[in-house]
């Protein structure tokens, strides 16, 4: 419910602001960079939903894609902005990350990813945290990704909600795609580490289940119509239950990914897994789950629960044709958050391949988190989110010499 | 008696050499890869020729090679030296502990495991050189220790000795900043700091007097400190300081401290180089710095970019760039170079930065990080261009042996990583569970 409202707010807020700019553009007599007419020449346009196309063209007009196509069949309007480059992708997407909520400070001032009061706290919303202008928040635009999932952290056994948001706009609802995405779930010993309570693995099963078991009367009730007084915990919760909102289930050690697989057998909520160290030693039982994965860092150190981390993993979750993306994750100290790119660049070169690996950074991550009707590919109709590049995306001498977010050019690769 | 046992000790070392020379004579010869030596311009079809665990010959596809000759054949592949790492906690191994902020006596070499699995994950990233230093928590953890990788009994197996005289095989852990302040006040503060390092140096410099004024008369000789020992090394200039520093200012500081002594210094990590890098230049120190995939995490070092390497090269530093395992993994070292490129380093200064420049910062540049004659033979097999992505280190040869080899599943485990494969190594961050 909550979901469907703000994004509705959300709907209505976007043409409105549409309107408005048109209406602005109109009387100023001018186009203003937000609405600019592009047109974006690629030696090679990786549209990720079709072939790549050999010099290829994308036109945008206000805000979404228009056309794409090679240039044999696109022509250019007179009037449209030209940028050129080498390699074009669309934007790229961090399936799990903490940016906006943990700043790159790392002073307890702008650390908000986690709340270390109650280890249950499926209320805590990312959007009255998110601080759109955080200086890494910028920093991942400015390495092409231009859409992130992000909100609170692992490391409880419910920390709070997720978001997606763009990585331009100077508030949070002006980046904001989906303002309640998932409640983040955590399985393992990380709990430990932030609370005295729960101390240990079984505990903090014990104390998931019994929220549930709460919420699923809430939300019996709430589907009968009956009287109850508001609970924020139980709505969110009833909202899991009732499959409107997923959980974002962080497991490493393949015995707690089967812990997490049976409590969601146990609730039947719409699950993601995150993490997922050990995912290769228990693959079929993911592919049997029907559940989706975002594949821990590919440089994450191996030690403590990441022990076992194997730079292949996406190629076996691929081969085992279950769906992955990837994330830049959490980390507590030095780099403050990784890059989804740089990451699945390493899973690119450790047998996945190109292709895959930028599927996975792009519609594929879309198509998990349910955005690919906006993000994720370059498609006429789709928002204009589009990386330049001077090569392969991948490698690590390229540089990204344009971002465009939302049909507007965020960053000019200086 | 005395003078049988080194007989026998003698004959023994003689047997032992002669089966060493034995296994070893055969020259090993790798023909048609490209070949980066370092100290030249790369030869395409090159050959290189090994033999008892030195370099015999570099060449074009003309070399002679020796008839009797191992042949490996690594067309299309491109091979270079071995890797050094300048920055390195690898090994298990721990320093001085809190009771005091300076433990130049304390070596790191005595409390590291030669089985640590850590050693295979670091030849798998083609590191064949590793400066293996203590931590950054106080002012003087201890000595640091030079060691090739190599599958090994005992951690002396493993030194690289600089200074074959004195047996210096390592340099002195320094550090300045916010890391090695304690809330006890010893040190709290920077100045505090420096006045503490000084007033050491000090006490060393009396105790080199007292040597000197000894003049080789054992009966006149100070008393044997360990501590002073060690910072006689220092000053004497067979030992050097590596020094982690971050901000622009403790970067001047490490510097004003070591002019004021002599010694000769290494930075280390240097987060705000950019800032200073004239004045490092002028210095004549080296910059040993570190690739990161974002800034952040750590205030005094938020304004680290990664334009350090060029800003280095540019200014004349010889600059080198460390892992710090476990900040960047063992198996990223290459990968960090190429991040140097990316940002504006000469490929040239990023191939050094890996190699020859770091062996400069560990004075053993006449053994190792290039590939010339007599030159130990630690080199690595890519399957490619070394600043690429794609590219995966296929093997790793320390002193004419193979250490490391993709196409063995078991090594190649320790590349990619997997289950149980760290079994049975100990490293802690951030006191996890697991």
């Amino acid at each position: 419910m909550m979901k469907l409202f703000d994004q509705n707010i959300m709907k209505i807020r976007n043409v409105l602001f549409g309107l408005i700019t048109v209406a602005l553009s109109a009387a100023s007599g001018f186009l203003t960079t937000t609405d600019a007419q592009i047109a974006v020449q690629g030696e090679t346009v990786y549209t990720v939903s079709g072939e790549a196309i050999q010099n290829g063209i994308v036109l945008i007009n206000n805000g979404v894609i228009e056309e794409v196509g090679s240039e044999d069949e696109v022509d250019i309007p007179s009037d449209y902005e030209r940028h050129e480059a080498a390699v074009v992708t669309p934007g790229l997407i961090d399936a799990r990350t903490v940016v906006g909520l943990a700043g790159y400070y790392n002073q307890d001032h702008d650390q908000d990813q986690l709340e270390t009061s109650n280890a249950v706290q499926p209320e805590l919303r990312a959007i009255d945290a998110f601080n759109a202008r955080e200086f890494l928040v910028n920093y991942l635009m400015e390495e092409g990704i231009t859409t992130i999932h992000t909100g609170h952290a692992p490391g409880a056994v419910i920390s709070g909600q997720t978001m997606i948001a763009k990585t331009s706009g100077e508030t949070v609802e002006e980046s904001l795609v989906d303002s309640t995405t998932t409640i983040a779930v955590t399985f393992g010993p990380s709990i430990d580490n932030n609370y005295d309570s729960p101390g240990t693995r079984a505990k903090a099963v014990a104390v998931l289940r019994q929220n549930l078991i709460e919420a699923r009367e809430y939300a019996d009730k709430r589907a009968a119509g009956k009287d109850q007084s508001r609970n924020l915990k139980m709505e969110a919760l009833a909202d899991l239950l009732d499959g409107k909102i997923r959980a974002l289930v962080s497991a490493h050690r393949a015995h707690d990914i089967m812990t997490a697989l049976r409590i969601q057998r146990e609730f039947d909520f719409p699950m993601i897994l995150e993490g997922a160290s050990e995912a290769y030693v228990v693959l079929d039982e993911i592919k049997e789950a029907d559940i989706p994965v975002v594949i821990h860092p590919l440089m994450t150190r191996p030690s403590g629960e990441r022990k076992n981390v194997d730079m292949e993993t996406p190629a076996k979750m691929k081969e085992a044709g279950i769906p992955f993306a990837f994330q830049s994750g959490y980390e507590s100290y030095v780099p403050k958050t990784r890059v989804a790119r740089f990451e699945a660049a390493i899973a690119a070169a450790n047998e996945l391949g190109f292709e895959s690996a930028l599927h996975a950074l792009t519609l594929g991550a879309a198509e998990i988190l349910g955005i690919d009707d906006r993000v994720g590919s370059i498609e006429e109709g789709k928002d204009a989110d589009i990386v330049l590049y001077d090569g392969d995306p991948f490698e690590y001498v390229t540089h990204i010499e344009g971002v465009i977010i939302n049909g507007e050019i965020v960053y000019d690769g200086e | 008696m005395k003078l049988f046992k080194s007989f026998v000790l003698a004959l023994m070392m003689v047997l032992i050499g002669s089966l060493l020379a034995f296994s070893q004579s055969t020259p090993q010869a790798f023909t048609g890869a490209t070949i980066i030596p370092i100290s030249g311009e790369p030869i395409n079809n090159g050959v290189l020729i090994v033999q008892d665990g030195e370099i015999v010959a570099v060449g074009d596809a003309d070399t002679d090679i020796p008839g009797n000759a191992d042949l490996h054949d690594v067309s299309g592949k491109v091979l270079m030296p071995g890797l050094v790492d300048t920055h390195s906690h690898v090994g298990e191994g721990d320093g001085g502990d809190y009771s005091s902020s300076l433990h130049p006596d304390v070596r790191i070499m005595d409390t590291i495991d030669p089985r640590s699995k850590e050693f295979r994950k670091v030849v798998s990233g083609g590191i064949t050189s590793v400066n293996i230093m203590p931590g950054s928590g106080l002012l003087m953890s201890g000595q640091t220790v030079y060691v090739k990788p190599k599958p090994a009994d005992t951690i002396e197996e493993m030194l690289i000795v600089v200074d074959e005289e004195t047996g210096v095989y390592g340099g002195l852990k320094m550090a300045n900043g916010t890391n090695p302040l304690r809330s006890n006040g010893s040190p709290g503060t920077r100045a505090k700091s420096a006045a503490m390092v000084r007033e050491l140096f000090i006490d060393a410099q009396e105790y080199q007097q007292k040597i000197e004024a000894a003049d080789g008369d054992p009966s006149e000789m100070p008393e044997r400190d360990l501590r002073m020992e060690t910072l006689v090394e220092v000053l004497e200039g067979k030992r050097i300081v590596h020094n982690h520093t971050h901000r622009h200012d403790d970067i001047l500081t490490a510097i004003r401290l070591a002019e004021e002594f002599g010694y000769r210094l290494v930075l280390q990590h240097v987060s705000e180089a950019h800032k200073v890098a004239d004045e490092i230049a002028e210095s004549g120190a080296h910059a040993s710095i570190i690739a990161i995939d974002s800034p952040g995490g750590k205030l005094e070092a938020i304004n680290m970019i990664n334009i350090n390497g060029r800003e280095l090269e540019d200014a004349g530093v010889n600059v080198a760039f460390h892992t710090d395992d476990p900040i960047v993994d063992s198996r990223f070292l290459l990968r960090s170079a190429a991040l140097g490129v990316r940002n504006g380093m000469s490929r040239k200064a990023a191939l050094e930065s890996v190699t020859i420049a770091g062996a400069r910062m560990m004075d053993i540049e006449d053994r190792v990080g290039s590939l010339e004659e007599g030159k130990d033979a630690d080199f690595i097999i890519l399957s490619g261009e070394p600043l690429s992505v794609y590219t995966h280190v296929e093997q790793t040869w320390i002193e004419g042996e193979k250490v490391y080899d993709r196409s063995n599943p078991e090594d190649r485990d320790y590349a990619t990583g997997g289950y149980e494969i760290f079994r049975s190594t100990n490293m802690h961050i951030h006191g996890e569970r697991h």
